[in-house]
């Protein structure tokens, strides 16, 4: 279902939980699918004793997608006309993501609604891992 | 360095969308698909970081001919082929712009500092796409804790079967002079272990 500029005031925000208790393995399907295998994200042993992490850490794609999954519940599927983020913390195994979208604005461009969103992802601690920003086509 | 040819395939749409955790039908039920608005399945829209599967020269896949700087039983010994280079469609080493990690060198290489798409549609299985990446702006940033930071911007467009664009994807590496200062602030990750 579609977002409808009729139903939607600056201030609303949509947030949902994408990601509980990451788990490793999720970690390893990102890599899988997406075709980065940077051994940093599912290398333990390199991880730790080579690049001197605590851990392996989730790809910021990841975060993203997983961010995405939470726009494209709110505005609907195939709407979105820009999607962007800053990475701003690692995310590590075992962190519950909470994907935020903020409205910040709506407009009307040739007879087209729009909706401008702020959005924010943060971990359990309430630490900000992503932040940015988007825009999607909606309903009048 | 970018896919010169990389075909939206449903059991790779499949695939992503299961790795992000994302169970949307309109990614893997045909039937439901073309009932909803989107009229049949769809890509996610950070579907092109896949582009990378169709880099012959990705650098972050290992290869039967080459080394690879990922460990065996032991560490490699090996440092990371290309540091600091985001792939074009947003697949790189990432991590965390401010959140701590190390940079540059042979450990995780370069992070990913940002990542933007812009759509003007979406994906179906049966396009393929080709990518025209070019470099984008390049800029530094004094950091206290890890001196100097450098920013690296790459701006690929991809175009479709008709030649129509697509999608622009504009991804921002960093890469930092030194190894970023472990006692700055942190996720407190060793807790959860």
């Amino acid at each position: 279902m579609a977002l409808k500029a009729s139903q939607l005031k600056v201030g609303d925000v949509h947030e949902e939980t994408v990601v509980e208790d990451l788990r490793r393995t999720q970690i390893v399907m990102y890599a899988g699918a997406s075709g980065d295998y940077n051994p940093i994200h599912t290398d333990e042993v390199f991880a730790t004793k080579v690049a001197g992490y605590p851990t392996v850490f989730a790809h910021g794609m990841l975060t993203m997608g997983m961010t995405g999954k939470m726009l494209t519940n709110y505005v609907g599927d195939g709407r979105l006309t820009k999607f962007g983020l800053q990475f701003r913390a690692q995310v590590w195994p075992g962190d519950t993501l909470t994907a935020r979208a903020l409205v910040k604005a709506l407009r009307e461009e040739a007879g087209q609604h729009f909706v401008d969103l702020e959005l924010t992802t943060v971990n359990q601690n309430g630490v900000e891992v992503a932040t940015g920003e988007a825009s999607a086509r909606i309903d009048g | 360095m970018a896919a010169k040819r990389f075909p939206i395939e449903a059991s790779h749409v499949m695939m992503f969308a299961r790795a992000i955790g994302d169970h949307n039908a309109v990614y893997l039920d045909e039937e439901k698909a073309k009932a909803g608005e989107a009229g049949g399945i769809i890509a996610p829209p950070t579907f092109v970081a896949a582009a990378a599967q169709f880099d012959p020269d990705y650098g972050l896949r290992p290869r039967p001919d080459a080394p690879w700087f990922g460990s065996g039983k032991h560490p490699s010994g090996l440092v990371r082929p290309r540091a600091a280079e985001p792939a074009p469609g947003g697949g790189e080493s990432s991590g965390a712009a401010r959140g701590g990690g190390r940079g540059g060198g042979g450990g995780g290489g370069g992070l990913h500092a940002e990542q933007h798409y812009e759509y003007r549609r979406h994906l179906r299985p049966g396009d393929v796409l080709t990518a025209k990446t070019q470099p984008g702006r390049t800029w530094e940033k004094e950091s206290r804790r890890a001196g100097k930071l450098k920013f690296r911007e790459t701006v690929t467009e991809y175009y479709d079967q008709n030649g129509e664009l697509v999608i622009i994807a504009r991804g921002v590496g960093m890469s930092t002079e030194r190894v970023i200062d472990a006692g700055a602030k942190e996720p407190k990750a060793q807790d959860k272990e």
